[in-house]
């Protein structure tokens, strides 16, 4: 199938796997990329490239998947904003069975009778709300600079057809200011980054300029096996020649200059404000928040939210997982108490987050 | 996770069925049949081997292209009968319907029955049928129960899976788990594919007859390829291997998977079946599958190696390999 099989390649995968070898070899020492983005994770996993890299190239799963990094306290609020009378609330599926405090998700909210269905789209929202007048819809939105648009849009639509029953509860986060706080932590131990491919679309290779500069490499990677070997050669390559600058390995899909015309849709309808990182803490300007404009489409607007006291899981070290300074089996939940069944942080929450693949393989 | 509630995800053929299965019902129903875990009961009644087996259908949309509800509650009965091993012979039908389901609609589906009985050689012999309040159930339900008879002299079952084995599969997978979902509300897919909704026991009888040295079958249905053979690895303590490549994929399926996330291995089929053969005659089975309709595309896609810890091993298109467990509940779309 064209767009997916030449890039599933097994001749061009040992090929390149023959490559990454030799440049390991050279390098000697160990090498530990950080996969930034979840489907990065997901393809690893898949196609079980981990195991097949030589025993110096470690990877670990960075804060790029959208669902993990959504703090306790906003599942918290989508709970109990999708536990209200009257209200369809609509999510992308990964978030179902992502736990707040005490262990509850969407997923067993619904089962107790909250309306929570599941959209493949912000799009979506739109002939739901007009075929449920009655009701409010509330779209939970997650993600980054890859669906952020997408949302933006479905907002602008929803003020130009005048549809009053629509929000959105605003939890997107973007790539740029968690970048340089990885970078900053005097403690991260990552040298090079896989960049995530499809938010690059949109943010183009700036934001990944302080990798560089702080002397690690980095390269916007795609999804399927044959780009992400590539990546890894092209990150070693930069070790090996100790040039590091910002490369393009998905030169199908992403322009140095990104997608200008997204991000005007985007900063038309969102600001900046803090936003917290389950695992990473607040990083500040790293939200996206509705403007005034678009007040009437914000959920937090519309519904009162009581205080919520979350309650974050103790000894949980996915923090320190993900900036490459502890690894699973230095947890003290680690397969103990959190399982991929019971998920306590995020790095089990997504099923090839690194504890959960540790989980498997370990 | 809380589970003090059922979820959907309880009913999906993953790790929360398999869960609820072992922790709730074995423990308070426990006998020697039923421990065994397989499709069907065996049973031996005055020297008669006999299969049983029951199913219910709750399928939405129920009716999909390639079938519906009626024609699946058939199908998938005489299948699980036909992978213990045995010629099925006569169903009962038990259906549950909303007040306020269109009796046209009714009609269609018991003429659809209708057919699948009859060109699957067996008879729906009783029935049962109630009436909930409109909202107390989504249109129909179908609950069918079949009884079989087993003539071949080996036995069929996980624990006669042995190192060496090889595993054929009978054709493309995810196509009728594809199928539902290009059809539900909110994705607009525009597609010809077809779910591949087949009774299976035209296919079984000439395997079984072709071969004296038949380990194992077993249909791919809820929680697809991958759900059942980490159920068999697990219940059989085999290592089992699969090769990725060898795995028939439709583009359109693959598509599907692609856009929403999916990894095809876990959709559900309604006419796709593993077969455990000894080494010597995988040729002449294969071959057999292969002449037979529901079986043009039959592929050896694994086989079975040491006796150790019961892991399901795929070994990847790019030449990688990865564990695959259960999944864990209900199938969701992922944006990452």
């Amino acid at each position: 199938m064209k767009y997916i099989d030449e890039y599933r390649d097994p001749a061009l995968a040992k090929g390149l796997l023959d490559k990454i070898a030799g440049l390991s070899k050279k390098i000697g020492q160990p090498v530990t990329i950080m996969e930034f983005c979840g489907s990065h994770t997901y393809a690893i996993g898949r196609f079980g490239i981990r195991n097949m890299l030589p025993g110096n190239i470690n990877l670990i799963s960075g804060p790029g998947c959208p669902v993990c990094v959504t703090s306790i306290h906003d599942v918290d609020v989508a709970l109990h904003l999708a536990s209200q009378k009257n209200v369809i609330f609509a999510t992308f599926g990964d978030m179902l069975r992502v736990p707040g405090s005490h262990g509850n998700s969407l997923q067993n909210t619904r089962a107790s009778g909250a309306d929570v269905r599941v959209v493949a789209s912000a799009a979506n929202c739109i002939s739901l709300a007009e075929t449920n007048k009655d009701k409010e819809v509330i779209f939970m939105g997650i993600g980054f600079e890859t669906t952020s648009p997408t949302i933006a849009s479905t907002i602008l639509t929803c003020h130009k057809k005048r549809i009053p029953n629509f929000s959105v509860f605003p939890v997107n986060k973007v790539i740029p200011p968690v970048v340089i706080a990885l970078i900053d932590d005097p403690a991260l131990n990552i040298d090079a980054f896989l960049c995530p491919g499809h938010v690059s679309t949109i943010i183009g290779t700036n934001a990944y300029e302080p990798i560089t500069q702080a002397g690690r490499a980095a390269v916007i990677t795609g999804f399927e096996p044959v780009d992400i070997l590539e990546g890894i050669f092209m990150v070693l390559a930069q070790i090996t020649k100790n040039r590091k600058t910002v490369a393009i390995q998905y030169s199908r899909g992403v322009k140095p200059e990104g997608n200008p015309r997204a991000r005007e849709v985007m900063t038309s309808v969102f600001y900046r404000g803090s936003s917290e990182w389950r695992g990473l803490g607040t990083i500040p300007e790293s939200g996206l928040l509705l403007k005034e404009s678009y007040k009437a489409f914000d959920a937090l607007n519309k519904f009162e939210v009581p205080e919520i006291r979350s309650i974050e899981i103790k000894g949980c070290c996915c923090g320190d997982i993900l900036r490459g300074i502890k690894t699973p089996n230095e947890c003290p939940l680690f397969k103990r108490v959190c399982n991929p069944l019971n998920p306590d942080g995020p790095c089990m929450v997504s099923s090839e987050g690194t504890c959960a693949t540790y989980y498997k393989y370990h | 996770m809380k589970d003090d509630i059922i979820l959907l995800g309880h009913g999906g053929g993953g790790l929360l069925s398999h869960e609820l299965v072992t922790r709730k019902f074995l423990p308070l129903f426990r006998n020697s049949y039923l421990e065994r875990m397989e499709d069907g009961a065996v049973l031996e009644i005055d020297g008669t081997k006999l299969c049983f087996s029951t199913d219910s259908y709750v399928v939405n949309p129920i009716f999909f292209p390639g079938g519906d509800i009626g024609s699946l509650a058939v199908h998938g009965t005489v299948n699980d009968l036909s992978m213990c091993g045995g010629t099925p012979l006569f169903l009962s039908a038990g259906f549950i319907i909303e007040e306020g389901f269109p009796m046209e609609q009714l009609e269609k589906i018991i003429a659809s029955m209708a057919q699948a009985a009859g060109s699957a050689h067996i008879q729906i012999v009783t029935g049962d049928t109630k009436v909930v309040a409109r909202g107390a159930a989504d249109d129909l339900y179908i609950n069918t129960t079949g009884i079989g008879v087993i003539r071949y002299e080996g036995t069929i079952s996980v624990s006669s899976i042995a190192p060496g084995d090889v595993i054929i599969l009978n054709g493309t997978i995810g196509d009728h788990g594809a199928a539902i979902l290009s059809k539900r509300e909110n994705l607009g897919f525009n597609t010809e594919l077809l779910s591949d909704s087949a009774p299976l026991n035209g296919l079984v009888e000439k395997i079984l007859k072709a071969s004296p040295n038949i380990h194992c079958m077993r249909d791919a249905t809820r929680g697809g390829l991958g759900a059942i053979m980490a159920e068999i690895a697990d219940q059989s303590r085999c290592q089992i291997i699969l090769e990725e490549k060898e795995i028939p994929v439709k583009d359109i399926v693959k598509g599907i998977c692609e856009i929403l996330g999916f990894d095809p291995i876990f959709l559900a089929n309604e006419g796709k079946m593993v077969v455990f053969c000894s080494q010597a005659d995988a040729q002449k089975v294969l071959k057999t599958m292969k002449a037979h309709p529901y079986g043009t595309g039959a592929a050896i896609i694994g086989r079975v190696g040491e006796k150790n810890t019961g892991r399901l091993i795929l070994n990847t298109l790019i030449g990688g390999s990865r564990v695959i467990d259960l999944p864990p509940g209900e199938l969701v779309p992922r944006i990452c």
